[in-house]
């Protein structure tokens, strides 16, 4: 980390992780998932937390909520939709409180950049009725996270820590301060508090909600919650990151800034809507402190002009709300007639996954999807997945196909998802699938590593995640063990043998798995023999087969129409050559020395 | 005073670490800074952009339209995808590079001609440069971030020179140093 002196440049993640080292946090847990991934990597840096990637973030959740009783401040995140398959224990936890302290990190996506719906969790902190702080720059992830510890043990309730992938990835200076261990806290066993049977959890609800009432209290005078004074013409309420954006808008006005946005500090925004002519509510997707406003009777601007959908930026709040401000929009520069090709994100030349989307486009298989880099053979020219869900769905949304669909999808489904995604959650899913008599494919794309994320470790790389070698998980022995009976493991750069695996495995009466085995192109201690793949433009007869792998470094001369392989890019996985039907492209004997 | 700089490129080439270079020397120099990019999905050969504003105070992590001003690209085409970020008299520095998106290496889409041009027929400032021969001729194309670096490094006079090589030192790994340190007086040296 770059540490100078007493200041550092810090991400979001990266404070939150120091906030939790200051704080004397013991443990951390969570499985990757942008834009949250940082906070554990950058808690593993230091020696004093025990740091750990868990196989899904259920059991990351269980697994610090375990520490917590067990007298470790600890600490677990994950990216919004990580908190859905997390949400069990999480709801419960809020009743039987904590030990030591406990912080759960929900880092939300709004605009989507890497994720697959924009839900606003904030909404969870008012379901589980648990405390909610929400930074909007560093130094403030870091105070946050610190301040959320003690108020966890002093309340014995977890804390959430909400922030959006604009705090988590954004970098601004944050004071450092030392560690502070925690007081020793042994676990007492007390069957009232730690065991949810139905009469304790009658009995904690109550203390729950009479922990609401003194939270509230406390937002009104904690000094995350503060009253700007500006002009009193336009009062702005506004938390995160939504607050940055505004003060670039109205710099002027006054505001109210929730840092400690739940429970709602009720008695401060009386007090602030009653010493401002306007209210206006600023926050990103949902209308989560805008709806508190109007239940207390108070008139407000929000949602009625500014958008749900989307992340926001100083330009639509302007634009949005341009008639409570003089200033103008700033001009721009407009160059109309200019046709700008987009340039999505791509398979990485060499990518394992590649051959498999272009075999089963070949095959012309119905494909259910999963979430990480091979969601990309969703997009042209792969066009080789047909549903995505979450992580794991894609056993799943194949086995309620085949319910639904019987024997016109029999010998076409496949469900395709990565090594990371199986052990997450798509291990119940093939278990279900054997269980309930299921036929089709689902093949797991074992990379050796959870590569969309930045490259972290999974129980089937035998390293944990502060680099000690583990137990690696055999993958084909745990198919078998869930009653698959036809388990193939293949090289997805054979193409011929995934092509004819595939067939063999589409006409089986019962479900089958094939994991193509390659560690992932990017990998740092991967070094792949090289053999070099070159191209006879002459032999070559623009029939476009090599276009559909959808490699980057296969460019089209726009002059001939003919192919051309840009050295510069290409990494000579010879997949090219294995489908050039006119063998234009050619892939040498010998090995590069 | 806020000055505003967007750095545009490809996933993959070194747009994070010329950002960081960036943001750590207007910190030395005393200045508060802010620097948002987007990790993920986009950094697998997608088009990827860095915002870095420094100042007295920052409040927003992220550049207005029509407030930026210098663009620092590492390819051509996401120089005009990003110049609409420009103030009226922004300065563009862009490596002349082309690197072709799979729609037009598919030959589905055209790579625009003459982006000089376009961008020059504003009332933009722009300097072109092939930073990555500059980078091959020092023996490693990957060094092409440090390169405009260098040449972005001179327009802002507002930190002292004296910080980039130091700071190109303390951030890098010692194998890198040399190299890197060439990269950036080669940079210095364009403009």
């Amino acid at each position: 980390m770059k540490h100078n002196g007493k200041r550092a440049f810090l991400s979001g993640n990266a404070a939150i992780a120091r906030g939790a080292w200051e704080a004397g946090v013991r443990f951390a847990s969570a499985y990757p998932g942008t834009p949250s991934t940082e906070i554990l990597e950058c808690c593993g840096k230091y020696d004093e937390i025990d740091a750990q990637w868990a196989v899904n973030e259920k059991t990351a959740m269980e697994t610090v909520i375990g520490a917590a009783y067990g007298g470790a401040r600890s600490i677990c995140a994950q990216k919004h939709v990580g908190l859905n398959v997390a949400a069990d224990p999480f709801f419960t936890v809020s009743y039987t409180g904590i030990n030591a302290g406990l912080v759960i990190v929900t880092a939300d996506d709004p605009g989507m950049h890497s994720s697959q719906n924009e839900q606003d969790n904030r909404n969870y902190a008012m379901m589980a009725k648990m405390p909610m702080f929400e930074p909007s720059n560093s130094q403030e992830a870091k105070d946050m996270t610190k301040a959320a510890i003690e108020i966890s043990e002093k309340y014995d309730t977890p804390v959430i820590i909400r922030t959006t992938t604009r705090v988590s990835h954004s970098e601004s200076i944050v004071e450092l301060s030392e560690r502070k261990e925690g007081a020793e806290r042994e676990f007492v066993k007390d069957m009232a508090k730690y065991c949810v049977l139905p009469n304790n959890a009658r009995r904690l609800h109550t203390k729950v909600e009479a922990r609401q009432k003194a939270l509230a209290e406390l937002g009104c005078k904690i000094e995350f919650n503060k009253i700007e004074k500006g002009n009193p013409k336009i009062g702005i309420i506004t938390s995160g990151i939504s607050y940055c954006h505004a003060k670039e808008v109205f710099p002027e006005a006054s505001y109210l800034k929730l840092g400690f946005s739940y429970p709602f500090p009720t008695e401060l925004i009386k007090k602030f809507a009653s010493e401002v002519e306007t209210v206006i509510v600023i926050e990103e997707n949902d209308p989560f402190i805008e709806t508190a406003v109007k239940n207390l009777g108070i008139n407000c601007i929000g949602k009625d002009r500014i958008p749900v959908c989307g992340e926001l930026n100083p330009d639509i709040i302007h634009e949005s709300l341009k008639e409570f401000t003089e200033k103008q929009m700033p001009e721009t520069i407009k160059f109309d007639g200019v046709d700008i090709p987009m340039r999505p994100p791509v398979l990485c030349p060499g990518c394992p996954h590649r051959g498999v989307f272009y075999t089963l486009r070949k095959l012309n298989c119905t494909v259910t999807g999963d979430i990480g880099c091979y969601s990309l053979g969703a997009f042209a020219p792969h066009n080789a997945i047909h549903s995505i869900v979450c992580m794991g769905a894609s056993v799943t949304n194949a086995l309620g196909i085949e319910k639904a669909m019987k024997e016109k999808i029999h010998g076409k489904l496949v469900a395709v998802m990565g090594e990371s995604t199986f052990m997450h959650s798509g291990m119940t899913g093939l278990l279900d699938t054997v269980y309930n008599k299921g036929r089709h494919v689902t093949m797991i794309l074992d990379n050796s590593i959870t590569a969309m994320t930045g490259h972290q470790p999974n129980p089937a790389s035998g390293k944990t995640l502060k680099g000690e070698p583990t137990k690696a998980l055999n993958i084909e022995n745990l198919c078998k063990a869930l009653g698959v009976e036809n388990v193939h493991v293949v090289d997805p750069f054979d193409l011929a043998n995934v092509e004819a695996t595939l067939k063999t495995a589409l006409k089986d009466e019962q479900p089958s798995v094939i994991i193509t085995k390659r560690p992932c192109i990017l990998l740092k201690d991967y070094k792949p023999k090289v053999k070099l793949v070159s191209i006879n433009r002459d032999k070559c007869v623009k029939c476009g087969v090599c276009q559909k792998l959808g490699c980057p470094a296969i460019e089209v001369n726009p002059e001939d129409g003919k192919t051309v392989i840009n050295q510069a890019l290409c990494v000579h996985c010879g997949l090219c050559a294995k489908v050039c039907r006119p063998g234009a492209i050619t892939q040498a004997e010998e090995e590069v020395k | 005073m806020t000055t505003n700089i967007l750095l545009c490129g490809v996933g993959g080439q070194g747009t994070l670490l010329a950002s960081n270079l960036l943001a750590e020397c207007a910190m030395e120099a005393g200045f508060d800074v802010k620097k948002s990019e987007i990790h993920g999905m986009a950094q697998r050969g997608g088009s990827v952009v860095s915002h870095v504003r420094f100042g007295e105070k920052i409040n927003s992590p992220i550049i207005r339209k029509g407030e930026c001003d210098i663009l620092l690209s590492f390819e051509e085409l996401e120089s005009i995808r990003w110049a609409e970020y420009l103030k009226q008299n922004g300065l563009i520095i862009t490596n002349s590079q082309h690197i072709l998106p799979m729609s037009v290496s598919a030959g589905n889409a055209v790579y625009p001609k003459n982006i000089q041009e376009i961008l020059s027929s504003k009332s933009l400032q722009t300097i072109a440069v092939d930073a990555i021969g500059k980078a091959k001729e020092l023996g490693n194309q990957k060094c092409l971030n440090v390169v405009l670096i260098g040449l972005l490094a001179k327009k802002l006079t507002m930190i002292d020179e004296k910080i980039w090589p130091e700071m190109i030192k303390r951030m890098l790994p010692e194998k890198l140093q040399k190299l890197n340190l060439e990269a950036f007086k080669a940079g210095w040296n364009i403009a």
